[in-house]
């Protein structure tokens, strides 16, 4: 007993030493847990490239907003964008890092993933317990050779605050005025109906068990999990499939400049091929950082990221970033974020 | 040196000892004071550590009253008897979450404690001696698996049996009660208040089996052999001579279980459902005061937010201190009892 604790306190000792001169050159950020598999991945490939580590701890997006505005990291992560006076009043640069695609699942006999079209308002009303039934006049007028049951429908919802939950109900309000004011939105919500389960993990694991129930998650969770997901009718009256192709066109249609810090929500965008309910994820500079060179590898980070990662974002079912917004990113960069003696910091 | 008779070497023996003695009562002041310093050390570096304690909670009841003050400001005694929990326009309450996390440990007490003391019964009394090891460390082994075990299990495994096997049948068996139609009413949801509080009957039982069996070993044989000498049932050993004599530590247990029932936060949050409505039904979805904490804390933006969570913490707090004392003033109650 005593044996091992001694080898295991040496070996605590000795991986210690080991990382401890790595970890100091370490870029630090905090935030979002939406976006961390592909951070993670991202610094993965960085760090063999070139031998700079990032440490990335999804603690979400407000611990992250926190965070940043607190100086204890370079870059604070987010998937609800802050306003133009917020970033003002921090002194903080946003840009979006990557995008994904939220659908929503459902858990019926007989319906195979894609079969099922939903419109913006019907899955309003749903998630309002307006609609309570499957086979509810609307569901059907929208699916009209669908054989829908008569089964009660069953909500699951995420019970953590999330920028899923989020963006959803930033669509959901966009497309009903009934459901802005009655639930409105943030990063949780107060649902009218329905079970919280805690992840998207737990909302794909309670739609697959509950027969008759109907969830929302990020794509690549519906995908792993061989969910239903449903067809979406878009702002210009076209049913899309979620895809890759869907996504980056509700990003390439949105006016990223009519926000400050590109601030826009993909949510409802317009253009015949966009996927509704579409979602970015942003990262917090200070403008004026105290250590300017943590914040350039930060950025030197993410320009790798903008340049080389769009195959491990394909992989991981992620959105990069389109080539137009990029540019637009770096410009932005060496505008706004410089050192004490105001000269760019990228 | 106790030579007693011999005069000359008692006297020489005396002598010399008088003659040692005037050094050794210096050593011995020396070694005396060297004890007594050991001894303040000693005392102090205990009651340091006595103090460390209590310093720690006062601190964290201090912060998490300076953490509440905004919540309690803006909603004030409402807080309480609010069930409406609207992160959007920061209207928050506190009474689904307390509702969620008295009814599940009270779930969880009424099959644990019952179980529990079953189970320490057989163990003690009546459990082949080949048997009892195994059972003791099955039992051990319970209380060891960390809590995200129980919660993954419970939302994989247990929740869907639930769903498909318990609940229809409980549906349509208290279907035509009137009180038990309510507490048992559909849909079928596998996880809801219910299903927590079935999950922290498991997580608490080892805490009632170990503490009372342990205490029920230690009941004097002498008792129980006379108990049993009289012509008893085991029932009537178990009823009057062990559960009497080891009240105070069954109760510890009980509470001990209860503190935990009551703080409990993984495992609950996977299989309760995390929604903030009090429904007549327990099979519903609720939510706990710690499973409300665990869910929002990190994304909870806002001063009031955030200061409402709080406040949920130190209403926890608080809840946990009520039970606590009221088993001191239970416990102090059946002493007296026991000395008239």
């Amino acid at each position: 007993m005593k044996h091992w604790t001694v080898i295991a306190a040496a070996g605590f000792i000795a991986a210690a030493a080991a990382f401890a001169p790595a970890n100091a050159a370490d870029i630090s950020g905090a935030g979002a847990s939406f976006p961390y598999p592909i951070y993670t991945k991202w610094a993965d490939s960085y760090k063999k490239e070139t031998g700079n580590g990032l440490n990335y701890q999804s603690i979400g997006s407000g611990g992250g907003i926190k965070q940043i505005q607190a100086k204890t990291v370079t870059f604070g992560a987010t998937d609800a964008p802050l306003s133009g006076a917020d970033l003002d009043k921090h002194g903080l640069a946003q840009f979006p890092a990557v995008m994904g695609g939220i659908v929503a699942v459902v858990n019926l006999d007989g319906i195979k993933p894609g079969e099922l079209t939903i419109d913006g308002p019907t899955l309003a009303k749903i998630f309002l317990s307006e609609i309570k039934k499957w086979n509810d006049p609307a569901i059907q007028k929208l699916n009209p050779s669908a054989k829908l049951p008569d089964q009660a429908i069953a909500i699951v919802h995420r019970s953590d605050g999330s920028g899923t939950t989020y963006n959803f109900v930033y669509y959901l309000s966009e497309v009903s005025p009934d459901f802005k004011s009655k639930v409105g939105v943030n990063t949780s919500v107060q649902w009218p109906a329905g079970i919280g389960a805690k992840g998207n993990e737990g909302v794909a694991n309670n739609v697959g068990n509950t027969k008759g129930s109907i969830g929302y998650v990020e794509y690549a969770y519906a995908l792993q999990n061989k969910l239903t997901h449903t067809k979406m009718i878009n702002k210009s009256g076209k049913t899309v499939e979620p895809t890759a192709e869907a996504f980056q066109a509700a990003a390439a249609n949105a006016d990223w400049n009519s926000q400050p810090g590109y601030g826009v929500i993909l949510a409802n965008q317009p253009g015949d091929a966009s996927w509704p309910m579409t979602a970015a994820t942003w990262i917090l500079v200070h403008k004026k950082p105290v250590d300017a060179a943590a914040t350039g590898e930060a950025l030197k980070f993410f320009a790798w990221a903008f340049k080389n990662g769009d195959k491990a974002a394909d992989e991981l079912h992620y959105v990069p970033m389109p080539e137009k917004v990029v540019t637009s990113i770096e410009a932005s960069w060496k505008k706004d974020i410089t050192d004490a003696t105001g000269k760019p910091i990228f | 040196m106790n030579s007693s008779g011999d005069r000359p070497v008692v006297d020489v023996a005396f002598q010399s000892s008088a003659a040692v003695s005037v050094a050794e009562k210096v050593d011995r002041a020396k070694v005396l004071q060297k004890l007594r310093l050991g001894d303040t050390i000693f005392r102090h570096v205990t009651r340091l550590a006595a103090i460390t304690v209590l310093v720690i909670l006062s601190g964290i009841i201090g912060s998490l009253i300076y953490g509440s003050i905004p919540a309690l400001e803006k909603f004030g005694f409402n807080f309480l008897i609010t069930e409406s929990w609207n992160p959007v326009t920061e209207q928050f309450g506190a009474m689904s979450p307390i509702y969620g996390t008295i009814m599940t440990s009270l779930i969880a007490m009424l099959i644990a404690v019952p179980v529990g003391l079953f189970i320490a019964l057989f163990l003690t009394e009546l459990c082949p001696m080949w048997l009892r090891r195994p059972i003791g460390i099955a039992i051990e082994l319970l209380a060891g698996i960390p809590s995200i075990i129980y919660g993954i299990w419970g939302l994989f495994v247990f929740a869907p049996f639930l769903q498909q096997h318990v609940q229809p049948f409980l549906i349509s068996a208290f279907g035509d009660i009137p009180v038990l139609s309510t507490l048992f009413a559909g849909p079928p949801y596998g996880i809801g208040v219910l299903t927590a509080g079935l999950i922290l009957a498991i997580m608490v039982l080892p805490f009632i089996t170990s503490i009372s069996r342990d205490v029920f070993e230690a009941v004097p044989p002498v008792l129980k052999e006379a108990a049993y000498g009289l012509g008893c049932t085991t029932w009537e050993v178990a009823r009057y001579v062990v559960l009497p004599f080891t009240r105070v530590g069954v109760i510890g247990g009980v509470m001990l279980a209860l503190g935990r029932a009551l703080g409990e936060t993984m495992a609950v949050t996977f299989v309760i459902g995390n929604a903030h409505r009090i429904s007549g039904s327990i099979m519903a979805p609720g939510t706990t005061i710690s499973a409300t904490i665990a869910n929002e804390f990190t994304e909870a933006v806002g001063d009031i937010y955030t200061s409402s969570l709080i406040t949920l913490g130190l209403i926890l707090f608080v809840i946990t201190f009520i039970v606590l004392a009221f088993a001191r003033l239970m416990l102090m109650r059946l002493n007296g009892r026991l000395g008239q």
